[in-house]
């Protein structure tokens, strides 16, 4: 952290060794740039910035030691202020650990209505980073126009689970109740509705002059720092690596869905919002394919798995039943079967690679549950990344790495 | 379930009993991942192996974990992955509570690097070769770590919040 010496330090010592000074900008931690409260102090050479250092924390929520203390449903929140822009796809991720840890087979009409539910999360994600940084380059408008397709994809999670941003949306072996017909017609809206928007945003952005002299060549990184860095989902595929963890070590059938993994050449700015945008139309593709599943399939009615140790008996039983009271009292202290073992479970968020590292120890809580969080891992080359460039250069390649606050501290 | 590619895991066994001989303490399959856990000064020359020989070329994940009850008992769980084979493995090294210190892997995996600093900042694991090791989430002035089991989740050091008014 900054303290009362940093920045004498720095000017005594440079002023010593040579006859011109470095600036020293803070990019503070509020700031309208920076998607969240983080911050970075940059030392420039008037415009050119050489280097900086970032400081993380200030929303941490100590989420590890938390989770220590907390029932596999207490958890589900927690993750859902991780990335809270795709808060969907923590919940599943975290749900897939806990049925992995269980040895829970999830029904094929479980696993397609979650590639819906994931997909939007991930469209809803993208929107949000290819948007902002239009904004940072000046446009606006893109970002209010298809703000209106964002809504859309809220009110399905809305309509499912009844929150917006902090879903909490499904259950251990699937969902709480089946998808109403409202909410089938508010995915069937979506669907209809926000292809025309998506072509529009595109229209506004993608061959906009000043668009692309903006964010062609800035905030570039090879494949090799890439890997090293430990970049993962679209900031690693705009440098060229195809890994996707979705291909790599499918989860909940997306080995059926026919779908396309977009890769950059030069790892550019322009690049990453490139594969975003592309990512959005294959995420559209993946929905479409899972309702045309979900027709074909016999099985209508299925919506959770039997896991009778995680469902609660409806309250009208436990009221009255004296069978029902007492596996409610079972199950909320603890008393369900929990095997000993450490499992690692890792989905495709929309920043990357979203892993679970849970160590089981018999108890209704787990021992340990350590967050693999994309962002955290990519951002800390962000310093290598401007080095270099301009500071508007630096502020379009911040917003292109799609850093999200809540990802970065836990 | 990850499928495990069991000629790769079991060449690596083989280099790696064979080199190191009873550095590694273990070789064993958790759930559906391969796991060693390692003598601690070794563990820079192992990933090495794992990186430079066996294409384990991406760091997945470093964190640490406290059991209070081993004798050793600060440990550091990474997370490797050969990309192109798609074969993960899990290395784990422990220290002692009382002067943890592990060698740092930065040099070879720059993802290491704020990684460890949490490391460092949730139990106080020193990694020796770091080049910038200090706290990373938690406030610079804390003077314990956090994760160690001892601690609870309620902050008591804190007097600004007073439990008679708005207790729970």
């Amino acid at each position: 952290m900054i303290n009362d010496n940093t920045f004498d330090q720095t000017a005594d010592d440079v002023v010593k060794s040579e006859k011109f000074e470095y600036n020293t900008l803070n990019l503070g931690p509020t700031h309208p740039a920076t998607h969240g409260i983080f911050q970075n102090v940059l030392t420039m050479d008037g415009e050119f910035i050489v280097d900086s250092e970032q400081t993380v924390g200030y929303i941490h929520r100590a989420f590890e030691k938390i989770a220590e203390r907390r029932t596999f449903y207490q958890i589900t929140p927690l993750t859902d202020r991780l990335n809270y822009c795709s808060a969907p796809i923590n919940n599943m991720g975290w749900f897939m650990t806990v049925e992995k840890l269980l040895g829970i087979e999830i029904p094929k009409r479980i696993q397609y209505l979650r590639v819906i539910i994931m997909e939007l999360s991930r469209i809803a994600d993208h929107l949000v980073c290819n948007s902002v940084i239009g904004v940072d380059t000046g446009a606006l408008t893109p970002f209010t126009y298809i703000f209106q397709a964002r809504e859309w994809a809220y009110e399905v999670f809305e309509e499912i689970s009844g929150a917006r941003m902090t879903t909490h949306i499904g259950r251990i072996g699937g969902f709480e109740r089946n998808f109403s017909q409202r909410a089938w017609d508010k995915i069937h809206l979506f669907m209809e509705k926000y292809p025309p928007m998506l072509k529009e945003f595109e229209n506004l952005l993608m061959r906009n002059r000043i668009f692309m002299d903006r964010t062609i060549g800035v905030g570039s990184i090879s494949a090799e720092r890439a890997l090293n860095y430990g970049f993962t989902g679209p900031n690693l595929r705009a440098a060229g690596v195809d890994y996707d963890v979705r291909v790599a070590n499918p989860y909940s059938s997306y080995d059926e869905f026919d779908f396309a993994i977009p890769v950059g050449k030069s790892g550019d700015t322009y690049d990453r919002f490139m594969v975003r945008q592309e990512e959005m139309w294959q995420s559209l593709s993946i929905v479409r394919q899972a309702i045309e599943k979900l027709d074909k399939l016999d099985d209508k009615d299925t919506f959770r798995a039997s896991v009778p140790e995680f469902v609660l008996p409806p309250k009208e039983k436990v009221y009255n039943n004296m069978e029902a009271l007492i596996f409610h009292f079972k199950q909320i202290m603890g008393e369900v079967e929990i095997p000993k073992t450490e499992i690692y479970h890792s989905i495709e968020g929309a920043n990357g690679e979203l892993g679970f590292y849970l160590i089981a120890d018999g108890n209704r809580t787990p021992y340990r549950l350590h967050f693999r969080r994309p962002c955290f891992i990519y951002y800390q080359a962000f310093p290598e990344m401007i080095k270099g460039s301009l500071l508007s250069d630096a502020i379009v390649t911040m917003s292109s790495l799609n850093v999200i606050a809540g990802e970065l501290d836990a | 379930m990850y499928t495990i590619n069991n000629q790769l895991v079991n060449e690596v066994k083989e280099t790696l009993t064979n080199k190191f001989g009873d550095a590694i303490t273990c070789f064993e399959v958790v759930a559906d991942m391969p796991q060693l856990t390692i003598r601690k000064d070794k563990i820079t020359d192992v990933v090495d192996i794992l990186l430079n020989t066996f294409g384990f070329s991406f760091l997945t994940d470093l964190c640490g974990v406290h059991y209070p009850e081993s004798e050793n008992e600060l440990a550091v769980v990474y997370h490797l992955h050969n990309l192109a084979k798609n074969q993960r493995i899990r290395l784990k090294t422990f220290t002692k509570a009382s002067d943890p210190s592990i060698p740092s892997i930065t040099p070879l995996f720059s993802s290491a690097n704020w990684m460890e600093r949490e490391t460092y900042d949730f139990y106080g694991i020193v990694f020796q070769g770091h080049p910038n090791l200090r706290r990373i989430l938690n406030c610079d002035d804390m003077d314990y770590f956090p994760m160690r089991k001892e601690y609870a989740l309620e902050d008591t050091t804190r007097e600004d919040k007073d439990d008679t008014m708005f207790g729970r």
